[in-house]
Formats: C-alpha cells, sequence, structure tokens
C-alpha cells in the first residue's frame, strides 16, 4: 500500500494507532469527549479477535485493563476529567504493579461535571499527580489528528517498554477536530515486544532486568506470578520493610525518569534566533501556529511539549536558554507555567496566556500578548 | 491428607497472618480440597483476591495470584478471564470488599454471567481495619462503628446475587465443613458466575465486640441461624427473620459472556461474508 488521504477524526486516529501498535483489549465507561474512541473499538475490535466492553464504571474500566495486560493483552481506555478521577487509584495500582497499559484522558472542562462538551488543558496536573505517592509518570499529548496516530503506537509502545501505565492526554479539540491525514496505514512501525521470562525454576515476578524492568510472566504459563500493590521484594510477595519500600519506589522511579532521554519528545521552531519563545502543547499549541504564521516575525519560536511528563529540566533548559521571554498559552488557569517558572525563577520574563472558559485561545489574543511582552 | 493440602500454599510464607480461631484458614483447607479432588492443573489457576483479611489468602497460594484493590477483584478478574479464557479464575473477596465496595462489580459481573468463581468470606465485619460494621452486620451488633448497636438491616448476599442473575448461588459456613468442600466443587466446575456466601467467624473483632465466647461458640452461632435450604423454604415468612439459607440456592445453565460475544462475532462475520 502507499501513502493515501483520509479524513479522520482525532478520536479515530487515537483508536486506529492504537490498533496499528497491536491493542487488543479495550474496556470503558461513556464519557464526552472521550466516547468517540469506545465506539470505534466496540466497531474494531471483536472482528479482530480483542475484546470490547463497556463496565459498569470507570474504576471497573481500569480494573479489569490490569487484569487483561497481566493475562497478556495489549489493553487501553478512553476517558474524560471526572472518568479520569475515578481511575487515578487503579493507575496508582498499575504502577506499583508495573503493569502495561494507556488510558486516554480527553481533556473537557472541569472540575466535575464542568464543561463536558469544550475543550481546556486541565488535567495536566491530574495527569502527574492525580493518583497518591510518589510515583512515575508519562503522559504524551498530541497537537494534531496525523500525530494523534503515531503518538498513540508511541504511547502503547513505551507502556511495554517500562512496564508503566502512559497517559495520552489530548483534549476536546484534538480529538474531536477532523483534519485531513496523509498516512500509509500498512506502513511497517516498531512495535515494543512484550519481553516474556523463559526459565520458571529461577523466575521472580518483580526481579528487575538492567535497565530496572520486570518481565512479569502472562497468567497461566506456569510461572507461579504473583502481583501485589502492597509492597514487595523481587518474588512479588508482600513486604513491608523500610529496606524493601526505599529500594522498590527509587527503582520504581528510575525505571523511567534514568530513561527519559530515550523517550523524551519535543518540536521546536527557531530557538536559534528567537527572544521570544512560546512553550505549548495540545490545542493551545495550534494557535501558536497561526500567530507564528500571521506575523512572520524573525525573533519568535516555538517550544513545543509532545512528552508532557516526566519534565525534562535540562533539556527544556538548553532549549530555551536564549529566550528573553518565554509565553505559555494554556487552556487552563495555569500548569505547565509552573514548571516553566520553576526552572528559571525571575531570571527570564515568562508570560502565562490562559483560557478556562471552554473557548480556545485566539490568535489576536495571543499575538497581542507577545507583542507587548 | 495434609500434605495433598498443603501443596497448595507458598510453604515458606507460612504461618499466615491471619488472627487464632479466625476461619479464612478453614476456607483456604476447603478451597485447597475442593481443587484438589478436581485434579485441576494448578498452572491454569489465577487467584484473584481485593483488600482485607480473607483476600490474602490468596496471596499463600501457589497459583498465579493477584491481589488487587480493595472492593476491585471481580473488575480485575473480568479482565484477566476475557484476555485468556483458558484461565480458571477464582476470587476471594471479604463482605465488604464484595458487597460495599465492590457491590457494583458484582452485580454486574453476575448479571454479565462471567465465567469466575466467587468465594465471599462473610465474617459480618471489616476485620482487617479493627472491626466496623459491613453490610451483612446483623441489626442490634456490636462493632467499633455501631458502639450502640447497629442500626441497619444486613444484606443477604445470595438474595442480591439471584436478583443479579447469577446462575450458581450457594451459602454455608466454615461449621459445616464437609458441605463447603462440596459447594466449592459445584462453584468451580460450574461454568458461569458461580458465588458461594460463607458465614465465617471473626473471633477477634465481631466475636470480642459482640461476647460471643470463644472461636468455637461463635461459629456454632454462626451456623445456627443458617437452615438447609429446603427446611428454609417450608418456613412461614415470620419464622425466616434472621434466618438465612444454606446449600445450593440457585443452579440454572445460561450462556456465558463470551458465549454471547463469540456468537455475535460469528453471526457479524456471516453478515459480511454475504453482503
Ligand atoms: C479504597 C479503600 N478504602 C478503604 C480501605 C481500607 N480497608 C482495608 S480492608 C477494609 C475492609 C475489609 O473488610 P472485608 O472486605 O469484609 O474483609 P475482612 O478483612 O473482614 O476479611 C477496608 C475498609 C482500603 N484499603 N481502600
Amino acid at each position: 500500500m502507499a501513502i493515501e488521504s483520509y479524513l479522520w477524526q482525532g478520536s479515530h486516529a487515537v483508536a486506529q494507532g492504537a490498533l496499528k501498535a497491536g491493542v487488543n483489549y479495550f474496556a470503558g465507561y461513556p464519557i464526552t469527549p472521550s466516547t468517540e474512541v469506545a465506539e470505534f473499538m466496540a466497531y474494531a475490535l471483536p472482528s479482530r479477535d480483542g475484546i470490547f466492553i463497556q463496565m459498569e464504571d470507570e474504576i471497573a474500566s481500569i480494573a479489569s485493563l490490569i487484569g487483561a495486560s497481566l493475562a497478556g493483552a495489549k489493553a487501553i481506555t478512553a476517558t474524560s476529567g471526572p472518568g479520569f478521577s475515578l481511575m487515578q487509584e487503579g493507575l496508582g495500582y498499575a504502577i506499583m504493579a508495573e503493569v502495561p497499559l494507556v488510558i486516554v484522558d480527553v481533556m473537557r472542562g472541569g472540575p466535575s461535571t464542568g464543561l463536558p462538551t469544550k475543550p481546556t488543558q486541565a488535567d495536566v496536573m491530574q495527569a502527574k499527580w492525580g493518583t497518591h505517592g510518589d510515583h512515575p509518570i508519562i503522559a504524551l499529548c498530541p497537537a494534531s489528528v496525523k500525530e494523534s496516530y503515531y503518538l498513540m503506537v508511541k504511547a502503547v509502545n513505551l507502556s511495554e517498554r517500562f512496564r508503566t501505565p502512559v497517559i495520552f492526554l489530548t483534549d476536546e479539540t484534538i480529538a474531536h477536530m477532523r483534519e485531513r491525514v496523509q498516512i500509509d496505514v500498512d506502513e511497517k512501525l516498531y512495535i515494543e515486544p512484550r519481553i516474556e521470562p523463559k526459565d520458571p525454576r529461577n523466575y521472580k515476578t518483580f526481579q528487575p532486568d538492567e535497565r530496572l524492568v520486570p518481565h512479569q510472566a502472562k497468567f497461566g504459563t506456569g510461572f507461579r506470578t504473583v502481583v501485589t500493590a502492597l509492597y514487595h521484594d523481587e518474588s512479588g510477595f508482600q513486604n513491608t520493610s523500610a529496606e524493601v519500600a526505599e529500594r522498590f519506589n527509587k527503582r520504581l522511579v528510575d525505571k523511567v525518569e534514568k530513561y527519559i532521554d530515550e523517550f523524551y519528545e519535543t518540536e521546536e521552531y527557531n530557538l536559534e534566533n528567537s527572544e521570544l519563545v512560546f512553550v505549548s502543547y495540545g490545542a493551545s499549541h495550534r494557535t501558536v501556529l497561526q500567530v507564528l504564521n500571521d506575523s512572520k516575525n524573525p525573533k519568535w519560536g516555538f517550544l513545543r511539549l509532545v512528552t508532557i511528563w516526566p519534565f525534562h529540566d535540562k533539556l527544556v533548559k538548553e532549549k530555551l536558554k536564549k529566550a528573553k521571554v518565554i509565553v505559555v498559552p494554556e487552556l487552563n488557569m495555569g500548569q505547565m507555567v509552573k514548571e516553566i517558572q520553576r526552572l528559571f525563577g525571575d531570571t527570564k520574563k515568562i508570560v502565562s496566556v490562559n483560557r478556562w472558559d471552554g473557548e480556545l485561545i485566539t490568535p489576536d489574543q495571543l499575538r497581542k500578548v507577545a507583542e507587548q511582552a | 491428607m495434609r500434605e495433598q493440602i498443603l501443596k497448595y500454599f507458598k510453604q515458606d510464607k507460612l504461618p499466615h497472618v491471619f488472627c487464632p480461631g479466625c476461619g479464612n484458614g478453614e476456607v483456604m483447607h476447603a478451597m485447597a480440597q475442593a481443587i484438589d479432588e478436581l485434579g485441576w492443573d494448578p498452572t491454569q489457576i489465577l487467584i484473584v483476591g481485593g483488600i482485607g483479611c480473607s483476600s490474602r489468602i490468596a496471596t499463600y497460594t501457589i497459583f498465579d495470584s493477584l491481589h488487587t484493590l480493595h472492593g476491585r477483584p471481580v473488575a480485575f478478574a473480568v479482565g484477566a478471564k476475557l484476555a485468556n479464557p483458558n484461565l480458571k479464575v477464582i476470587i476471594v473477596s471479604g463482605d465488604g470488599d464484595a458487597s460495599s465496595i465492590g457491590g457494583n462489580h458484582l452485580i454486574h459481573a453476575a448479571r454479565r454471567n462471567m465465567d469466575l468463581t466467587l468465594f465471599i468470606v462473610n465474617n459480618y465485619t471489616y476485620g482487617m481495619t479493627g472491626g466496623q460494621y459491613s453490610p451483612t452486620t446483623p441489626l442490634g451488633s456490636f462493632t467499633t462503628t455501631s458502639p450502640c448497636g447497629h442500626v441497619e438491616e444486613p444484606f443477604s448476599i445470595t438474595d442480591l446475587l439471584v436478583g443479579a442473575g447469577a446462575p450458581f448461588v450457594a451459602r454455608t459456613g466454615t461449621l459445616y465443613f464437609n458441605e463447603l468442600v462440596k459447594l466449592m466443587k459445584l462453584a468451580l466446575a460450574k461454568n458461569g458466575f458461580a458465588a458461594i456466601d460463607i458465614f465465617t467467624q471473626c473471633p477477634t473483632n465481631y466475636g470480642r465486640n459482640n461476647r460471643l465466647g470463644k472461636p468455637i461458640d461463635l461459629i456454632k452461632t454462626q451456623a445456627s441461624i443458617l437452615v438447609p435450604k429446603e427446611k428454609y423454604d417450608l418456613l412461614e415468612p415470620g419464622d425466616r427473620v434472621g434466618k438465612f439459607a444454606r446449600g445450593v440456592i440457585q443452579d440454572v445453565e445460561k450462556p456465558t459472556f463470551l458465549d454471547h460475544y463469540r456468537a455475535c462475532i460469528l453471526s457479524t462475520r456471516k453478515a459480511v461474508h454475504h453482503e
């Protein structure tokens, strides 16, 4: 096959990406604006010998994903703010028990029922800190329909590579927008295999490899896999001693954060020459593109965060070192801007541009702020 | 006999954490005996527990084990079973785990007829957190959160499950050990959702808070309100108050979730084919 043109909706690109990555289990609960992902999977999975199930709630959805993943499936769900909140305990479980899965969170206006049908980017911090305890998190954020496809493949791959849940943090605008996508759907993409332990005799469920990742055997393969989200020793048996807790939690965070260079992704434009740099992600990045396109100011550029979490202090600092002014447009009251402020304090002028009323930041609004900055 | 049972447990992890006189040991024993008598391949068994004393039973077995979140073992089990239908999935859950925080998952797994076996270790209380009331705590009894006597009516978990459509539902108590083994074998062998409500003694919390004497006295008190199903059915409604039927409460055949799911896929494929 060759490259062809499709008119895809963002949600469908997410679902297509999931299928491309080998996802064969979807459990979810309907919630606007994420439901299109579920509907697509309900249609696509049964004929591919996969499982689709609409569970009784989001708590059950993520719980069933964990069970399915440990039994060998590649499992995802899709939800939005309120449902993502309900999934937080299960998310923590998956992190602790080192279970690959992907949660697609299509951000809508909050708190609570908020603005169900309108875009925001208000779950940036929920993605990072929504579940309790110190933990690593990987969150990816697409800014176009086409990118939703490829980034979803990457999300599934990373969850397998690190044996940890990945948050696919998209928003109402990108998920509901239709764009022309030129793509070869049969193109061979890298798909991360799940490493299977070989010898049941020396097997320990949570024995990490040299990259700090344990390789649990699938249930039903004769390995006596032992999974708990209590602190546990390498065998998987509960152990709440101070020494085990100290060691385990450290490895859990290190296994992701030490390898950040392997997967951290940004997109940039004109950083070499720019005095003013927009730092953006997702829907608000579309406004940045329009502003740069209209103004043609040679001293403006952007840094787009594709990997939202973990935050790469060193790399972002390096990329922004020439900027005098950093403008951070966000569809929330200012969440990611706090990371930028943390990096630079008052050594640079940092301008937060915000909107949380369910409307996009207009190019006019953003251009005016940049001109005055 | 001892060896036949012990081989299903991680012997290096024994003794377990349960209090002296606790009924979890009887449940563990009965379960191992039932599996042994069925001659099942241990490598094809997945045992799932929630959070609570009884849920810990899962962690002591030699099967693949999944110790989950409070209230969620049924939902975890659904995923594992659907991803690998060859697994024999057993869930061990407390009365609080299964019917309070996990009540929603319980009724929907029963309604969908997920092919899972659920042993509800019903000790009338929250053992692990120190003896608070649960949905099965009898009216008037004392727990740390009902210091004046409990003001709520308890659930009959079996009525709930029959109402939700579970094809196999049974009840017994730890005193009736042989019946427990027999019911467990039936539940395990059932193709579809099968649950047993097992009245189990918690001498440390429920027994002590209600001054019910030694563990054996508590076992007998709990057993005294269990009436064989055939006799229970003949009782006048007024005489049933405070009593519970024991034995097989419901046993019917019906297609499981996966039976329906597979049939639906086949018919869709045929439809596509005929176009
Ligand atoms: C979300 C959540 N809420 C509360 C708890 C605390 N908790 C742990 S076990 C338990 C109750 C256990 O009672 P039951 O399920 O009846 O089992 P038992 O200990 O009596 O065997 C509670 C409330 C928890 N672990 N998680």
